[in-house]
């Protein structure tokens, strides 16, 4: 049985009075995604960066596919594919330029203009660097991280500042790699995106970790609650609702058109529902009973306050 | 979901490239990204194409004739300079300061190419700047000998590591801003007082014996008596330009970081 992917045990990590990453600890197995997930500052890139040999932990033990990144760090870089959070190229470069110098450092690089033209990139390939907008950097980023067919990619906010047609294709993407055997560790603090990705979910807060299992886990209500949620227009009046279903039921709409009840849900509670939307003259749309969704959970443990 | 990709598609090959093939491709990204930079270009080419032929054509400065013999040397010199010292401190800088260090660094590219990449693309710029003066001065009526251009390559090589190591301590220590000025305030001084305008035997005898042992002296005087006295460069000037190039590597590999 091969090595995991990347162990991390009591990692430990400041910058002068801030603790960045305080006793995190997480494993990503061979051919799996995992997702860091938390809020900006908690802990997410820092924690890439030790896995990528940028860094070197205070304490704890970092292992990527059995190697330390630091002491064993020649041997560790051609065999991973990284994508660091912004930046990443000669401002003057052009974009093929850039993917060619990348692709040069691998032994079995997969082809330069084909990635290009997967990527929506063949257009400017010509284009300098500086020019290309956000989303394009991000993408051939993307690209140098798997030009070089690694076993194990870090994807650092893979999808941020790219429009929403790049970010299914990056999602895409990330599915053929799992398909294909590559393991992934990405960070995010998009819920849909863990949502949709990720094998393994890690959330993590003031560099610890909150919450972890697959989102299916993370989102299951507990032993004797579920929910129902459905949309309809705002602002109904849920009295009437309240007084058919069983003791026990809460309704609330904690969004505007969004309804939540809470409680023992079984078929007759849901027959209720509908039957009293059709009473009320709407339609319930995007009915769904059982799942809390991930940033429920995500506000959960990391409070719903914005942080500055 | 994966109707984009073939099965496989990814399938992990991994594995570090050639070295002969990763030294090449990051030696000539270097060298191009170099010369399309407009600011590079003046810094390397024009200003001392300008010098050369200034100093030849007016007299603003007494010098030995025929002038084109003594101006030549010490365009060189300031050439090497430009290049391997401002312009490499500057491109470091900057290169540092969008990640550029770091995505290298990231790949399987081992820690003393990334060095050796960037050293040999400064060279094929130094290369080219010295043909492109070196056809202008011969156009000019300088006439090398052999031996002298022969001691002209190994000079250049010498000079180039020497002022690519200190341009590489400057430029990996410092922040980028600080960088571009100290790098230009620095190539200024070294070329009107630092023994390349004015050569350090016309200095006052105190300030000679000072300037002489700065790296752009010891490679004027060196390009000097090997262009125009047609002799082997003393041993001093030579060991003061490997002294100041081990001094700064050696410095360099402690200072030096990726952002």
């Amino acid at each position: 049985m091969s090595v995991p992917a990347v162990e991390v045990y009591d990692l430990v990590k400041s910058f002068g009075a801030t603790t960045a990453v305080n006793g995190l600890g997480f494993r990503v197995d061979r051919g799996a995604v995992l997702a860091l997930l938390g809020p900006n500052g908690a802990g997410k890139t820092t924690t890439v960066e030790i896995c990528e040999g940028f860094r070197r932990p205070d304490a704890g033990k970092v292992r990527v596919l059995g190697l330390d990144p630091v002491t064993e760090g020649a041997r560790l870089r051609p065999r991973i594919g990284v994508m660091p959070q912004g930046g990443g190229a000669y401002p003057g470069v052009k974009a093929a330029e850039m993917l060619r110098l990348v692709a040069a450092c691998a032994a079995n690089p997969l082809d330069p203009a084909w990635l290009l033209d997967i990527l929506g990139l063949d257009g400017c390939a010509r284009t300098p660097y500086k020019r290309l907008s956000g989303g394009q950097q991000q993408r051939l980023s993307l690209a140098c991280a798997l030009v070089g067919r690694p076993e194990l990619v870090f994807l650092d906010e893979p999808t941020a500042g790219m429009d929403p047609q790049a970010r299914r294709l990056v999602w895409e993407l990330v599915a053929a790699l799992r398909a294909d055997g590559v393991s992934v560790l990405l960070t995010t603090h998009l819920m849909e995106e863990a949502e949709a990705l990720a094998d393994q979910v890690v959330i993590v807060d003031h560099g610890r970790v909150v919450a972890e299992g697959t989102p299916r886990e993370l989102t299951a209500a507990g032993p004797d609650e579920q929910q129902l949620r459905f949309r309809a227009k705002s602002g109904l009046d849920t009295g009437l609702l309240v007084a058919a279903l069983p003791e026990g039921c809460r309704v609330t709409e904690p969004s505007p058109g969004g309804y939540l009840v809470a409680g023992v849900v079984d078929p007759q509670v849901v027959s209720t529902v509908t039957a009293w939307c059709a009473q009320q003259g709407v339609l319930a749309e995007e009915l769904q009973v059982g799942r809390r969704s991930l940033e429920d959970v995500f506000l959960d443990l990391t409070g719903r306050e914005l942080r500055s | 979901m994966n109707g984009r990709f073939a099965p496989g598609t990814f399938t992990p090959a991994p594995g570090a490239g050639r070295p002969v093939r990763m030294l090449f491709t990051h030696a000539r990204t270097e060298a191009a990204l170099t010369l399309r930079n407009g600011e590079q270009v003046l810094l390397t080419l024009l200003i001392p194409l300008a010098l050369l032929v200034g100093l030849t054509l007016v007299h603003v400065i007494s010098l030995p004739e025929p002038r084109v013999d003594s101006v030549t040397p010490r365009v060189f010199a300031l050439a090497v300079m430009s290049t391997a010292f401002t312009g490499q401190a500057i491109a470091l800088g900057f290169d540092r300061r969008y990640g550029v260090l770091k995505r290298l660094a990231a790949t399987a590219l081992p820690r003393w190419l990334l060095v050796a990449g960037r050293v040999l693309g400064c060279l094929a710029v130094v290369v080219l700047q010295l043909v492109v003066l070196g056809v202008a001065a011969a156009l000019l009526g300088w006439a090398p000998t052999a031996a002298g251009l022969l001691w002209t390559v190994l000079l250049t090589v010498l000079g180039t590591l020497t002022f690519g190591a200190l341009g590489v301590l400057l430029g990996g220590a410092l922040k980028a801003e600080v960088v571009l000025a100290l790098a230009n305030v620095v190539w200024l001084v070294l070329l009107f007082a630092g023994g390349i305008v004015l050569t350090a035997d016309t200095l006052p005898a105190g300030m000679a014996e000072v300037v002489r042992l700065l790296p752009s002296a010891a490679l004027t005087e060196g390009l000097t008596q090997a262009l125009v006295d047609g002799s082997a460069p003393a041993l001093s000037t030579v060991a003061t330009l490997a002294a100041w190039g081990a001094g700064a590597g050696l410095l360099a590999t402690r200072t030096t970081r990726l952002s």
